[in-house]
Protein backbone atom coordinates (compact mmCIF):
# COMPACT_ATOMS: atom_id res chain seq x y z
CA UNK A 1 0.00 0.00 0.00
CA UNK A 2 2.91 2.42 0.99
CA UNK A 3 4.79 1.62 -2.33
CA UNK A 4 0.95 2.01 -4.61
CA UNK A 5 1.37 5.54 -2.96
CA UNK A 6 5.29 6.13 -4.36
CA UNK A 7 3.84 5.10 -7.47
CA UNK A 8 0.71 7.15 -7.83
CA UNK A 9 3.38 10.63 -7.06
CA UNK A 10 5.65 8.87 -9.61
CA UNK A 11 2.17 8.77 -12.12
CA UNK A 12 1.07 12.28 -11.20
CA UNK A 13 4.42 14.05 -11.90
CA UNK A 14 5.91 12.05 -14.91
CA UNK A 15 8.92 10.09 -15.60
CA UNK A 16 10.87 13.73 -17.71
CA UNK A 17 14.33 14.32 -16.58
CA UNK A 18 12.84 16.94 -14.39
CA UNK A 19 10.24 16.46 -12.61
CA UNK A 20 12.65 13.71 -10.12
CA UNK A 21 12.97 16.79 -7.57
CA UNK A 22 9.58 17.08 -7.50
CA UNK A 23 8.69 13.40 -6.97
CA UNK A 24 11.32 13.14 -4.36
CA UNK A 25 9.81 16.65 -2.70
CA UNK A 26 6.20 14.96 -2.50
CA UNK A 27 7.85 11.60 -0.80
CA UNK A 28 9.52 13.62 1.55
CA UNK A 29 6.47 15.33 2.74
CA UNK A 30 4.21 12.31 2.69
CA UNK A 31 6.32 10.33 4.83
CA UNK A 32 8.57 12.83 6.24
CA UNK A 33 11.62 11.00 4.70
CA UNK A 34 12.77 9.24 2.04
CA UNK A 35 12.11 5.32 2.46
CA UNK A 36 15.01 2.75 0.35
CA UNK A 37 12.17 0.75 -1.03
CA UNK A 38 10.74 4.57 -2.58
CA UNK A 39 13.84 5.46 -4.09
CA UNK A 40 13.99 1.97 -5.24
CA UNK A 41 10.61 1.84 -6.89
CA UNK A 42 10.93 5.65 -8.29
CA UNK A 43 14.46 4.15 -9.96
CA UNK A 44 12.02 1.44 -11.07
CA UNK A 45 9.10 3.57 -12.37
CA UNK A 46 10.95 6.64 -14.00
CA UNK A 47 13.66 4.57 -15.79
CA UNK A 48 16.37 6.09 -14.35
CA UNK A 49 19.23 4.29 -12.45
CA UNK A 50 19.25 3.88 -8.60
CA UNK A 51 22.49 5.70 -8.54
CA UNK A 52 20.70 8.88 -9.75
CA UNK A 53 18.17 8.93 -7.90
CA UNK A 54 20.17 8.60 -4.64
CA UNK A 55 22.97 11.10 -5.41
CA UNK A 56 20.10 13.87 -5.99
CA UNK A 57 18.56 12.45 -2.94
CA UNK A 58 21.29 12.88 -1.04
CA UNK A 59 22.48 15.84 -2.66
CA UNK A 60 19.76 18.00 -1.36
CA UNK A 61 19.50 19.06 2.00
CA UNK A 62 16.14 19.09 2.06
CA UNK A 63 15.81 15.38 1.44
CA UNK A 64 16.09 13.00 4.25
CA UNK A 65 16.78 9.40 4.17
CA UNK A 66 16.39 8.62 7.94
CA UNK A 67 13.03 8.76 9.60
CA UNK A 68 12.64 12.38 10.96
CA UNK A 69 10.61 12.73 14.13
CA UNK A 70 7.16 14.31 14.36
CA UNK A 71 8.08 17.99 14.72
CA UNK A 72 11.10 19.19 12.95
CA UNK A 73 13.54 21.84 14.62
CA UNK A 74 15.27 24.22 12.54
CA UNK A 75 17.90 26.22 14.51
CA UNK A 76 20.10 29.13 12.43
CA UNK A 77 23.72 29.09 12.58
CA UNK A 78 24.34 31.22 9.81
CA UNK A 79 26.44 33.92 10.32
CA UNK A 80 24.64 36.97 11.14
CA UNK A 81 22.33 34.15 13.87
CA UNK A 82 25.83 33.54 14.77
CA UNK A 83 26.67 36.30 16.43
CA UNK A 84 23.86 37.25 17.54
CA UNK A 85 24.07 34.12 20.09
CA UNK A 86 22.63 31.32 17.95
CA UNK A 87 25.50 28.82 19.01
CA UNK A 88 23.80 29.50 22.93
CA UNK A 89 20.32 28.47 21.63
CA UNK A 90 21.38 25.56 19.64
CA UNK A 91 23.30 23.89 22.88
CA UNK A 92 20.27 24.81 24.50
CA UNK A 93 17.97 22.77 21.97
CA UNK A 94 20.55 20.24 22.42
CA UNK A 95 19.98 20.01 26.24
CA UNK A 96 16.16 20.38 25.77
CA UNK A 97 15.77 17.50 23.56
CA UNK A 98 18.52 15.52 24.38
CA UNK A 99 19.46 14.59 21.13
CA UNK A 100 22.32 15.92 18.67
CA UNK A 101 22.09 18.09 15.20
CA UNK A 102 21.14 16.01 12.63
CA UNK A 103 19.05 13.35 14.87
CA UNK A 104 16.10 12.51 16.24
CA UNK A 105 14.67 12.00 19.46
CA UNK A 106 13.94 8.15 20.58
CA UNK A 107 10.13 8.67 21.08
CA UNK A 108 10.48 9.91 17.59
CA UNK A 109 9.19 13.07 18.10
CA UNK A 110 12.02 16.08 17.81
CA UNK A 111 14.00 16.28 14.65
CA UNK A 112 17.10 18.78 15.39
CA UNK A 113 19.11 20.45 12.58
CA UNK A 114 20.97 23.13 12.05
CA UNK A 115 20.30 25.57 8.94
CA UNK A 116 22.97 27.76 7.63
CA UNK A 117 20.35 30.74 6.79
CA UNK A 118 16.74 31.09 6.26
CA UNK A 119 16.73 34.78 5.15
CA UNK A 120 15.92 36.45 8.07
CA UNK A 121 19.13 37.43 9.68
CA UNK A 122 17.52 40.86 10.99
CA UNK A 123 15.31 38.67 13.21
CA UNK A 124 17.93 36.29 14.69
CA UNK A 125 18.70 34.55 16.25
CA UNK A 126 15.88 32.54 14.16
CA UNK A 127 13.98 29.53 14.69
CA UNK A 128 11.79 27.53 12.98
CA UNK A 129 9.46 24.55 14.03
CA UNK A 130 7.42 22.52 12.24
CA UNK A 131 7.35 25.54 9.67
CA UNK A 132 6.33 28.41 12.46
CA UNK A 133 9.17 31.21 12.93
CA UNK A 134 10.52 31.83 16.07
CA UNK A 135 12.09 35.84 15.91
CA UNK A 136 15.08 36.82 18.75
CA UNK A 137 15.04 33.88 20.51
CA UNK A 138 16.97 33.84 24.07
CA UNK A 139 17.81 30.59 25.24
CA UNK A 140 15.13 30.88 28.28
CA UNK A 141 12.67 30.61 25.92
CA UNK A 142 13.93 27.67 24.25
CA UNK A 143 12.22 25.37 26.61
CA UNK A 144 8.68 27.18 25.70
CA UNK A 145 9.16 26.33 22.37
CA UNK A 146 9.47 22.61 22.76
CA UNK A 147 6.72 22.86 24.85
CA UNK A 148 4.63 24.58 22.31
CA UNK A 149 5.51 21.89 19.73
CA UNK A 150 4.88 19.03 21.69
CA UNK A 151 1.45 20.13 22.01
CA UNK A 152 1.36 21.19 18.57
CA UNK A 153 1.94 24.41 17.11
CA UNK A 154 -1.14 24.22 14.46
CA UNK A 155 -3.75 23.39 17.11
CA UNK A 156 -3.01 26.40 19.52
CA UNK A 157 -5.58 28.78 18.46
CA UNK A 158 -8.07 25.97 18.56
CA UNK A 159 -7.42 25.24 21.80
CA UNK A 160 -7.92 28.57 23.43
CA UNK A 161 -11.54 28.04 22.65
CA UNK A 162 -13.41 25.90 25.33
CA UNK A 163 -16.14 24.73 23.40
CA UNK A 164 -13.86 23.02 20.90
CA UNK A 165 -12.75 19.81 22.14
CA UNK A 166 -11.83 16.53 20.10
CA UNK A 167 -13.55 13.66 20.57
CA UNK A 168 -13.47 9.70 20.03
CA UNK A 169 -16.30 8.22 18.63
CA UNK A 170 -16.87 4.25 17.43
CA UNK A 171 -19.44 2.29 15.38
CA UNK A 172 -22.84 2.25 17.30
CA UNK A 173 -23.63 -1.59 15.55
CA UNK A 174 -20.01 -2.80 15.71
CA UNK A 175 -18.34 -0.54 18.15
CA UNK A 176 -15.25 -0.58 15.90
CA UNK A 177 -13.32 2.90 16.79
CA UNK A 178 -14.28 5.16 13.74
CA UNK A 179 -10.98 7.47 14.44
CA UNK A 180 -8.49 7.27 11.89
CA UNK A 181 -4.83 7.86 13.13
CA UNK A 182 -3.42 7.81 9.95
CA UNK A 183 -4.72 11.25 8.96
CA UNK A 184 -5.10 14.70 10.21
CA UNK A 185 -8.09 16.80 10.10
CA UNK A 186 -7.60 20.37 12.16
CA UNK A 187 -4.64 18.51 13.49
CA UNK A 188 -6.34 15.78 15.15
CA UNK A 189 -7.28 12.40 13.02
CA UNK A 190 -10.60 12.25 11.96
CA UNK A 191 -13.79 10.04 12.52
CA UNK A 192 -13.43 7.71 9.21
CA UNK A 193 -16.73 6.51 7.83
CA UNK A 194 -17.78 5.34 4.33
CA UNK A 195 -19.95 7.16 2.21
CA UNK A 196 -22.05 6.40 -0.56
CA UNK A 197 -23.90 9.07 -3.04
CA UNK A 198 -24.99 9.61 -7.06
CA UNK A 199 -23.37 6.13 -6.93
CA UNK A 200 -20.12 7.36 -6.10
CA UNK A 201 -18.85 5.41 -2.94
CA UNK A 202 -15.91 6.84 -1.02
CA UNK A 203 -14.22 8.13 2.39
CA UNK A 204 -15.01 10.68 4.57
CA UNK A 205 -13.11 12.21 6.80
CA UNK A 206 -14.93 14.50 9.61
CA UNK A 207 -13.13 16.69 12.34
CA UNK A 208 -13.59 14.64 15.47
CA UNK A 209 -13.34 18.33 17.12
CA UNK A 210 -16.22 19.38 18.64
CA UNK A 211 -17.87 22.37 17.10
CA UNK A 212 -15.24 22.14 14.18
CA UNK A 213 -17.25 21.23 10.70
CA UNK A 214 -13.99 20.51 8.96
CA UNK A 215 -14.01 17.54 6.32
CA UNK A 216 -12.04 16.01 3.82
CA UNK A 217 -13.51 13.53 0.93
CA UNK A 218 -12.22 11.47 -1.44
CA UNK A 219 -15.33 12.81 -4.01
CA UNK A 220 -16.61 16.39 -3.60
CA UNK A 221 -20.28 16.30 -1.86
CA UNK A 222 -22.63 18.70 -3.45
CA UNK A 223 -23.89 20.89 -1.36
CA UNK A 224 -27.66 19.76 -0.46
CA UNK A 225 -26.88 16.23 -0.95
CA UNK A 226 -27.93 13.62 1.19
CA UNK A 227 -25.15 10.75 1.86
CA UNK A 228 -25.69 7.44 3.16
CA UNK A 229 -22.81 6.79 5.75
CA UNK A 230 -21.26 3.14 6.52
CA UNK A 231 -19.47 1.99 9.12
CA UNK A 232 -15.58 1.19 7.21
CA UNK A 233 -15.53 -2.11 9.43
CA UNK A 234 -18.77 -3.49 9.44
CA UNK A 235 -20.72 -2.06 6.60
CA UNK A 236 -23.87 -0.95 8.02
CA UNK A 237 -25.38 1.74 7.59
CA UNK A 238 -25.27 4.19 9.96
CA UNK A 239 -28.74 6.06 10.08
CA UNK A 240 -30.77 7.43 13.37
CA UNK A 241 -34.63 6.99 13.34
CA UNK A 242 -34.99 10.65 14.45
CA UNK A 243 -34.71 12.56 11.10
CA UNK A 244 -32.82 15.98 11.62
CA UNK A 245 -34.49 18.66 13.16
CA UNK A 246 -33.59 21.67 11.07
CA UNK A 247 -33.96 19.52 7.13
CA UNK A 248 -35.30 16.54 7.72
CA UNK A 249 -32.32 14.53 6.34
CA UNK A 250 -31.48 10.82 8.22
CA UNK A 251 -29.10 11.83 10.86
CA UNK A 252 -25.99 9.54 11.55
CA UNK A 253 -25.36 8.63 14.72
CA UNK A 254 -21.70 7.32 16.48
CA UNK A 255 -20.81 6.36 20.30
CA UNK A 256 -18.64 8.01 21.63
CA UNK A 257 -15.88 6.46 24.03
CA UNK A 258 -16.31 8.50 27.23
CA UNK A 259 -19.97 7.82 27.30
CA UNK A 260 -22.93 9.58 25.02
CA UNK A 261 -24.39 9.75 21.40
CA UNK A 262 -22.63 11.70 18.61
CA UNK A 263 -25.54 12.57 15.90
CA UNK A 264 -24.58 14.63 12.63
CA UNK A 265 -27.04 15.52 9.65
CA UNK A 266 -26.40 13.56 6.74
CA UNK A 267 -26.86 16.29 4.64
CA UNK A 268 -23.72 18.34 3.04
CA UNK A 269 -23.83 21.78 4.69
CA UNK A 270 -26.39 21.49 7.30
CA UNK A 271 -24.76 22.00 10.52
CA UNK A 272 -27.00 20.21 12.87
CA UNK A 273 -26.10 17.90 15.33
CA UNK A 274 -26.50 16.46 18.62
CA UNK A 275 -24.18 15.58 21.35
CA UNK A 276 -25.64 13.79 24.07
CA UNK A 277 -23.02 12.97 26.45
CA UNK A 278 -24.93 10.80 28.96
CA UNK A 279 -27.91 12.46 29.07
CA UNK A 280 -26.26 15.87 29.37
CA UNK A 281 -27.32 17.56 25.87
CA UNK A 282 -24.94 20.47 24.66
CA UNK B 1 36.69 24.04 -39.05
CA UNK B 2 37.39 26.33 -36.55
CA UNK B 3 41.09 28.04 -36.19
CA UNK B 4 42.58 28.69 -33.14
CA UNK B 5 46.39 29.67 -31.67
CA UNK B 6 47.92 27.36 -29.23
CA UNK B 7 51.61 28.32 -27.85
CA UNK B 8 51.54 30.73 -30.93
CA UNK B 9 51.18 27.81 -33.18
CA UNK B 10 48.16 28.84 -35.51
CA UNK B 11 45.94 25.21 -36.21
CA UNK B 12 42.73 24.46 -37.49
CA UNK B 13 40.19 21.63 -35.53
CA UNK B 14 37.08 20.15 -36.28
CA UNK B 15 33.97 21.79 -34.65
CA UNK B 16 33.41 20.20 -31.30
CA UNK B 17 37.24 19.52 -30.30
CA UNK B 18 38.21 20.44 -27.14
CA UNK B 19 41.15 22.39 -26.27
CA UNK B 20 42.87 18.97 -24.82
CA UNK B 21 42.52 17.20 -27.75
CA UNK B 22 43.68 20.18 -30.15
CA UNK B 23 46.76 20.44 -27.82
CA UNK B 24 47.56 17.05 -27.88
CA UNK B 25 47.45 16.87 -31.79
CA UNK B 26 49.91 19.19 -31.68
CA UNK B 27 52.35 17.36 -29.23
CA UNK B 28 51.92 19.53 -26.49
CA UNK B 29 51.93 18.16 -23.21
CA UNK B 30 48.84 19.19 -20.99
CA UNK B 31 49.14 16.67 -17.60
CA UNK B 32 45.86 15.30 -17.19
CA UNK B 33 44.24 13.41 -13.75
CA UNK B 34 40.69 12.59 -14.60
CA UNK B 35 40.41 12.54 -18.37
CA UNK B 36 40.34 9.19 -19.98
CA UNK B 37 40.28 8.70 -23.30
CA UNK B 38 36.67 6.88 -24.05
CA UNK B 39 35.09 8.58 -21.00
CA UNK B 40 33.72 12.19 -21.45
CA UNK B 41 35.28 14.78 -20.04
CA UNK B 42 34.64 15.86 -16.67
CA UNK B 43 36.94 18.75 -15.72
CA UNK B 44 37.53 17.41 -11.91
CA UNK B 45 40.94 17.58 -11.06
CA UNK B 46 41.48 20.92 -13.01
CA UNK B 47 45.10 19.74 -13.29
CA UNK B 48 44.59 20.26 -17.35
CA UNK B 49 44.64 24.20 -16.74
CA UNK B 50 45.35 26.30 -19.88
CA UNK B 51 44.82 30.05 -20.15
CA UNK B 52 43.07 31.51 -22.46
CA UNK B 53 41.79 35.47 -24.24
CA UNK B 54 44.56 37.95 -23.54
CA UNK B 55 45.96 40.85 -21.06
CA UNK B 56 43.31 41.58 -18.31
CA UNK B 57 40.58 39.06 -19.80
CA UNK B 58 43.16 36.34 -19.70
CA UNK B 59 41.76 33.09 -17.47
CA UNK B 60 42.22 29.68 -16.48
CA UNK B 61 39.99 27.56 -18.15
CA UNK B 62 40.16 23.46 -18.01
CA UNK B 63 41.27 22.30 -21.09
CA UNK B 64 39.58 19.00 -21.04
CA UNK B 65 36.06 20.88 -21.13
CA UNK B 66 36.37 23.78 -23.57
CA UNK B 67 35.71 23.78 -26.70
CA UNK B 68 38.14 24.95 -29.11
CA UNK B 69 36.56 29.02 -30.55
CA UNK B 70 37.47 30.32 -33.65
CA UNK B 71 40.62 32.85 -33.26
CA UNK B 72 40.88 32.10 -29.71
CA UNK B 73 44.64 31.87 -27.95
CA UNK B 74 45.40 29.30 -26.02
CA UNK B 75 48.33 29.41 -23.45
CA UNK B 76 49.48 25.95 -22.51
CA UNK B 77 52.90 26.84 -20.14
CA UNK B 78 52.34 29.85 -19.45
CA UNK B 79 53.70 31.03 -15.75
CA UNK B 80 50.27 31.47 -14.29
CA UNK B 81 49.18 27.83 -15.83
CA UNK B 82 52.22 26.40 -14.18
CA UNK B 83 51.75 28.34 -11.20
CA UNK B 84 48.10 27.06 -10.92
CA UNK B 85 49.15 23.67 -11.74
CA UNK B 86 51.91 23.07 -9.43
CA UNK B 87 48.90 24.74 -6.44
CA UNK B 88 46.49 22.13 -7.79
CA UNK B 89 49.45 19.13 -7.79
CA UNK B 90 50.51 20.20 -4.21
CA UNK B 91 46.77 19.76 -2.88
CA UNK B 92 46.09 16.45 -5.05
CA UNK B 93 49.20 15.50 -3.15
CA UNK B 94 47.64 16.71 0.35
CA UNK B 95 44.83 14.68 -0.29
CA UNK B 96 46.29 11.70 -1.71
CA UNK B 97 50.01 11.11 -0.84
CA UNK B 98 50.39 7.36 -1.23
CA UNK B 99 48.94 7.77 -4.71
CA UNK B 100 51.66 6.83 -7.34
CA UNK B 101 49.79 8.29 -10.12
CA UNK B 102 50.07 11.73 -8.19
CA UNK B 103 53.66 11.10 -6.74
CA UNK B 104 54.34 10.81 -10.72
CA UNK B 105 52.84 13.90 -11.19
CA UNK B 106 53.84 16.08 -8.69
CA UNK B 107 57.66 15.16 -9.53
CA UNK B 108 57.11 15.32 -13.56
CA UNK B 109 55.87 18.75 -12.63
CA UNK B 110 59.05 19.95 -9.94
CA UNK B 111 56.57 20.07 -7.01
CA UNK B 112 59.29 19.61 -4.48
CA UNK B 113 57.35 20.84 -0.98
CA UNK B 114 53.62 20.10 0.28
CA UNK B 115 53.24 22.85 2.42
CA UNK B 116 49.13 21.11 3.25
CA UNK B 117 48.41 18.82 5.81
CA UNK B 118 48.30 15.16 4.60
CA UNK B 119 45.01 13.88 4.80
CA UNK B 120 45.43 9.98 3.18
CA UNK B 121 41.92 10.52 1.51
CA UNK B 122 41.45 6.81 -0.35
CA UNK B 123 39.41 9.10 -3.72
CA UNK B 124 40.38 12.41 -4.65
CA UNK B 125 36.62 12.88 -6.13
CA UNK B 126 37.90 12.83 -9.93
CA UNK B 127 35.31 10.64 -10.93
CA UNK B 128 36.68 8.62 -13.36
CA UNK B 129 35.20 5.71 -11.75
CA UNK B 130 31.85 6.69 -12.01
CA UNK B 131 32.15 7.57 -15.62
CA UNK B 132 33.60 4.38 -16.36
CA UNK B 133 31.05 1.95 -14.50
CA UNK B 134 28.58 4.19 -16.82
CA UNK B 135 29.98 4.67 -20.26
CA UNK B 136 32.52 1.88 -20.72
CA UNK B 137 30.82 -0.92 -18.18
CA UNK B 138 27.21 0.33 -18.65
CA UNK B 139 26.35 -0.86 -15.17
CA UNK B 140 25.76 2.55 -13.07
CA UNK B 141 26.64 0.82 -10.29
CA UNK B 142 28.10 3.57 -8.63
CA UNK B 143 27.99 7.03 -8.41
CA UNK B 144 28.70 10.07 -6.43
CA UNK B 145 26.73 10.78 -3.23
CA UNK B 146 26.02 14.13 -0.95
CA UNK B 147 27.68 16.93 -1.41
CA UNK B 148 30.40 19.44 -0.18
CA UNK B 149 32.36 17.96 2.71
CA UNK B 150 30.21 14.51 2.72
CA UNK B 151 30.82 14.22 -0.91
CA UNK B 152 31.82 10.41 -1.98
CA UNK B 153 31.64 7.97 -4.49
CA UNK B 154 29.42 4.58 -4.12
CA UNK B 155 26.36 2.15 -4.51
CA UNK B 156 23.38 3.46 -2.94
CA UNK B 157 22.72 2.58 0.38
CA UNK B 158 26.28 1.44 0.91
CA UNK B 159 25.35 -2.12 0.14
CA UNK B 160 26.24 -3.97 -2.71
CA UNK B 161 24.29 -3.16 -6.44
CA UNK B 162 22.62 -5.22 -7.96
CA UNK B 163 23.98 -4.01 -11.12
CA UNK B 164 27.48 -4.23 -10.24
CA UNK B 165 29.52 -7.61 -12.17
CA UNK B 166 32.40 -7.00 -9.99
CA UNK B 167 34.56 -6.14 -13.42
CA UNK B 168 36.61 -4.26 -11.39
CA UNK B 169 36.90 -1.36 -13.99
CA UNK B 170 36.28 0.93 -11.19
CA UNK B 171 39.40 -0.11 -9.41
CA UNK B 172 41.92 -0.16 -13.25
CA UNK B 173 40.96 3.61 -13.67
CA UNK B 174 41.24 4.76 -10.33
CA UNK B 175 44.35 7.27 -9.42
CA UNK B 176 44.14 7.04 -6.15
CA UNK B 177 45.77 3.79 -6.02
CA UNK B 178 43.94 2.65 -3.03
CA UNK B 179 42.09 -0.32 -4.94
CA UNK B 180 45.17 -0.97 -7.66
CA UNK B 181 48.69 -1.79 -7.00
CA UNK B 182 49.89 -2.70 -10.06
CA UNK B 183 50.89 -1.75 -13.58
CA UNK B 184 52.12 -3.84 -16.83
CA UNK B 185 55.00 -2.46 -16.97
CA UNK B 186 57.22 -4.10 -13.88
CA UNK B 187 59.47 -1.66 -13.00
CA UNK B 188 56.21 0.72 -11.99
CA UNK B 189 54.53 -2.19 -10.29
CA UNK B 190 54.55 -1.70 -7.15
CA UNK B 191 53.52 1.70 -6.24
CA UNK B 192 53.54 1.69 -1.76
CA UNK B 193 49.91 1.83 -1.42
CA UNK B 194 49.52 -1.80 -1.00
CA UNK B 195 52.18 -1.80 1.75
CA UNK B 196 50.17 0.05 3.85
CA UNK B 197 46.88 -0.62 3.32
CA UNK B 198 45.16 -3.89 3.40
CA UNK B 199 43.81 -5.14 -0.40
CA UNK B 200 40.05 -4.65 -0.35
CA UNK B 201 39.15 -7.68 -3.26
CA UNK B 202 40.30 -10.42 -0.21
CA UNK B 203 37.53 -9.63 1.77
CA UNK B 204 35.01 -9.90 -0.09
CA UNK B 205 32.86 -12.98 -0.72
CA UNK B 206 33.68 -14.92 -4.09
CA UNK B 207 36.55 -13.32 -4.28
CA UNK B 208 37.69 -16.58 -6.54
CA UNK B 209 34.94 -15.81 -9.44
CA UNK B 210 36.18 -12.07 -9.58
CA UNK B 211 36.78 -10.87 -12.61
CA UNK B 212 39.99 -9.00 -11.71
CA UNK B 213 41.60 -6.19 -13.30
CA UNK B 214 45.27 -6.60 -11.19
CA UNK B 215 45.88 -9.97 -11.65
CA UNK B 216 48.52 -11.05 -10.69
CA UNK B 217 48.77 -8.76 -7.66
CA UNK B 218 49.71 -8.77 -3.94
CA UNK B 219 46.64 -9.41 -2.90
CA UNK B 220 45.84 -12.54 -4.52
CA UNK B 221 49.60 -13.50 -3.65
CA UNK B 222 48.55 -13.56 -0.11
CA UNK B 223 45.14 -15.63 -0.52
CA UNK B 224 46.75 -18.24 -3.06
CA UNK B 225 49.73 -18.81 -0.30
Amino acid sequence: MKLQHVENIVDKHGSERGSLIAILSDIQSTYSYLPEEALRTVAQKTGKSLVDVYGVATFYRSFSLKPRGKHLCSVCVGTACHVRGSERVAHEFEQQLQVKPGNTTSDRQFTLEHVNCLGACALGPIVVVDGHYFSNVKTTEVKRIVGQAREGLDTVEVKTDQRVFPLDVSCPRCNHGLMDPENLVDGYPPIRVTISFERKHGWLLLSCLYGSFNSRSEHAIPLEATVHVFCPHCHAELSSATPCASCGATMVPMIVRQGGVLQVCSRHGCREHVLDLDGVNL
Amino acid sequence: MINLTINGIETTVDKGTTLLEAAQFLGLPIPTLCHMEGLTPYGACRLCVVEIGEGSRARLVTSCTYPAEEGLKVRTASRRVVKARKMILELLLASCPQSKVIQDLASAHEVRQQRFRQEYENCILCGRCVRMCEEQMMAKAIGFRGRGEQRSIGTPFDVKSEVCRTCGGCMYVCPACQLRCTYNEPERAICGGCANLSPPCIEKEKFKDMMCYMHPCVACEIVDR
